[in-house]
């Protein structure tokens, strides 16, 4: 038989019958380990994504088992492809819909900077409108590169402190994007 | 087989001088006509008895700022799927006076060809349904296709062009 | 916010003097451009009686990338890019489609061996389009197994792509002239073993959704279109051969010797859904057998043409001679020497007739470059379409136009 890996538990506290360790810890693994994607997928990375979320690639193994469309059940909004400046709006309406903790992650060139496009109806990169956590460069980007993302999103999922929504740094992120 | 002769021929004898222009670049048959005869001309095609030219492949503008009273062009593609023929008309518009009827008697595709010739080039097509942009935002005040226009988003302030020594 | 909207009164004479002046009003219903049945987005505002729709309205436009205005400014080889993203599911037909393009504009003959090699590309494009297609429209009427099948083959054919030009959806395939590379025996090794391995998982598929009640069900007599309304409309591709026309541009205008393979064209009787599904299928085992036929009769030879102009010469004579050093040094800088003109000149991409409409005023970029997609032109039918039928229909209707985002909004 092979040996298997298990994933080393946080520091704490073991007895019988109960471990204890810190509330961050454990909400951290908790929420990495079952992020569910929105996939806003508007353009060519989209499919890229339909490939990731296939069996070959399987974004389920990270815990994305769901994907939500309904941005109240969603933890990490997707954005892949062009956001054009008349998708904008409804970008940062989705993303206001959100319920905290929420991250963003950026998909392929078009969603980071406007990508090839740079031209009068496109959003040069949807920085400009929502706070954006992790960026995955690549036109479209390998699906590896999006899970490679997805782990980072992870990572921050985390390492997260509890308190970061509260903090005044977020509150002061969050008004000089004109979000409350 | 139809041949561009035996088309130009039966177009000329119809509208007579109202048609002019005729050239053949790649093979098919290009002829410009006015803005008054190309809806009888689309019916005439489309009901045709031989001809049949009763598909409307494509309509599209273009704008030549370098010629004086024919600066717009509407370009129609039409397509005879019964004898494998394909010709392409031209109507000229002058600046100024970008009016020209609508197709969408004829043809239903004609629709949201026209709303996005309107988008891109400003091109009123009278007798439309519904003319109003249809892929650039409501509240944008200029035609962008024209020549006149940058490509490029002009409130965008990171990539000015201090920062590529223009 | 509802649109209140006084429908006279519905009941029979009998009950009518018995109840109160009844108001009907119509729901409004947002299929708002992001929705998860969508395949890109589009919006439509759904007037609904209930289950029923009445009415429709849409915009779209919510990926406008300007494509057209772009075009303007690049010189011809770098407008393959563009081309890519617009039917980004299958985009070496868009590829393929411009380079013709531009062959026939600067009379280049491509040799044997690069259309050999360009039609079993394009075939393979048109497969994974129409498995996305399918997988999807599956997905849409709750069976999500069928797609998990398709995009496994979908990443084999990624891989052939990779083989042929390094990428695997947006692939900028081929080069004016010919191709950038041969087939190398890795990718025809990965081809035969494809053509191997793909009808036991197409028949599993089409066992598992042709003769299904439930999907019949859902999809017969759903969005039905004539013949007659459809050619009015533009329609071109799968969807107006499932209408009953036989229009494909491969048999009435071959291009890239399309007239030496033997394949039939699927077509439907009545224009609904399960047509369209079924001329799709029809259309993947066609497209297998011309890939068949290609690789059996690869012909030896160049897979460029000789077109020192336009292709970039071999770099060992760039090294040596001065006039192979000149042409390298004009088309990297993108100044080959068009004519002044104007073309016309159609391919049929997976959704149909794929069309590039292109004037050159002598320039090393076009002077206005304007594509024919098919989506844009079929696409406004939809309301017509759905008429009377229920929002799952209109999910159903909309999935099987396989509308791509990307080509409707150029």
């Amino acid at each position: 038989m092979k040996s298997i890996d298990i994933v080393e538990a946080p520091p704490g506290h073991t007895g019988s019958g109960f471990f204890a360790t810190s509330f961050d810890e454990v909400i951290g693994i908790a929420r990495s380990n079952s992020l569910w994607p929105l996939p806003f997928a508007t353009s060519c990375c989209g499919i890229e994504f339909m490939a990731t979320m296939g069996s070959h690639y399987d974004i389920a193994r990270f815990g994305s088992e769901r994907p939500s469309f309904s941005p109240r059940q969603a933890d990490l909004l997707m954005v892949m492809g062009t956001i054009a400046k008349k998708m904008a709006p409804i970008l940062k309406q989705v993303y206001i819909q959100m319920a905290e903790p929420r991250w963003v992650l950026a998909m392929g060139a078009c969603a980071s900077s406007g990508g090839i496009f740079d031209s009068y109806p496109v959003l040069q990169g949807i920085d400009r409108i929502i706070p954006v956590d992790v960026y995955v460069p690549g036109c479209p980007p390998r699906p590896e590169q999006v899970l490679e993302g997805l782990m980072q999103v992870q990572e921050l999922a985390r390492n997260e402190s509890l308190r970061r929504r509260n903090s005044e740094q977020y509150q002061e992120l969050m008004s000089s994007y004109n979000i409350q | 087989m139809l041949t561009n002769q035996e088309v130009a021929e039966e177009l000329l004898r119809e509208f007579e001088e109202d048609v002019y222009g005729f050239e053949e670049p790649y093979g098919m048959l290009t002829l410009t006509t006015t803005r008054g005869q190309i809806i009888p001309m689309l019916e005439f095609l489309f009901k045709h008895k031989k001809f049949q030219a009763n598909f409307l492949t494509d309509l599209t503008g273009v704008h030549y700022p370098d010629t004086p009273g024919l600066e717009y062009a509407v370009v129609y593609h039409l397509h005879s799927l019964v004898h494998n023929f394909r010709l392409r008309i031209k109507v000229f518009l002058a600046e100024g006076d970008e009016r020209i009827p609508t197709a969408t008697t004829v043809y239903e595709s004609a629709n949201w060809m026209e709303r996005e010739t309107y988008d891109f080039f400003g091109i009123q097509f009278e007798g439309h349904p519904n003319l109003i942009r249809i892929l650039n935002i409501e509240e944008m005040d200029y035609f962008p296709m024209r020549r006149q226009y940058p490509l490029e988003d002009t409130t965008r302030e990171d990539k000015t062009d201090a920062l590529f020594g223009r | 916010m509802a649109d209140i909207d006084l429908i006279p009164n519905v009941l029979p004479p009998s009950r009518r003097a018995d109840q109160p002046e009844l108001v009907g009003e119509l729901t409004t219903l947002n299929l708002g451009p992001t929705h998860p049945a969508t395949h890109g987005i589009f919006q439509n505002i759904l007037q609904m009686d209930g289950e029923k729709i009445v009415s429709t309205e849409q915009t779209v436009g919510y990926i406008h990338r300007a494509f057209e205005k772009i075009a303007e400014r690049r010189p011809y080889y770098q407008i393959t890019t563009l081309t890519d993203r617009m039917n980004y599911c299958s985009s070496p037909i868009n590829n393929l489609g411009w380079h013709m393009t531009m062959e026939k504009f600067l009379h280049v003959e491509v040799p044997k061996r690069a259309q050999y090699i360009r039609v079993i590309m394009m075939e393979l494009a048109r497969i994974s389009d129409h498995l996305i297609c399918n997988g999807i429209l599956g997905v849409d009427t709750g069976a999500f197994t069928g797609f998990l099948y398709l995009f496994e083959k979908r990443e084999e054919i990624y891989e052939i792509y990779e083989e042929m030009c390094g990428a695997r959806l947006t692939t900028n395939m081929g080069r004016l002239g010919g191709m950038e590379r041969d087939l190398s025996p890795v990718a025809i090794q990965k081809l035969r073993a494809f053509i191997k391995s793909f009808p036991p998982i197409m028949r599993e598929f089409e066992q598992l959704f042709n003769r299904n009640r439930i999907f019949m069900d859902r999809l017969i007599d759903v969005g039905a279109i004539s013949a007659e309304r459809a050619l009015n409309y533009g329609f071109t591709g799968p969807n107006l051969r499932a209408a009953g026309v036989d229009y494909d541009v491969r048999v009435m205008n071959p291009y890239s010797s399309y007239e030496d393979f033997d394949f039939i064209i699927p077509v439907g009787q009545s224009g609904d859904t399960y047509d369209r599904f079924m001329v799709r299928n029809g259309e993947i085992w066609e497209s297998l057998k011309i890939i068949e036929q290609a690789l059996e009769n690869l012909p030896i030879g160049p897979y460029y043409a000789d077109a020192p102009e336009y292709y970039l010469p071999p770099k060992d004579n760039v090294h040596t001679s001065m006039e192979a050093l000149i042409y390298h040094f004009k088309i990297v800088m993108g100044e080959i020497d068009a004519p002044i003109g104007e073309i016309y000149n159609a391919v049929e991409g997976g959704n149909g007739e794929l069309g590039f409409y292109m004037i050159s005023d002598g320039g090393r970029a076009p002077y206005r470059l304007h594509f024919r997609r098919p989506c844009f032109i079929y696409y406004q039918a939809f309301p017509e379409m759905v008429k009377g039928a229920t929002l799952s229909d209109a999910i159903v209707i909309m999935s099987s136009l396989n509308v791509i985002a990307g080509e409707l909004d150029s």
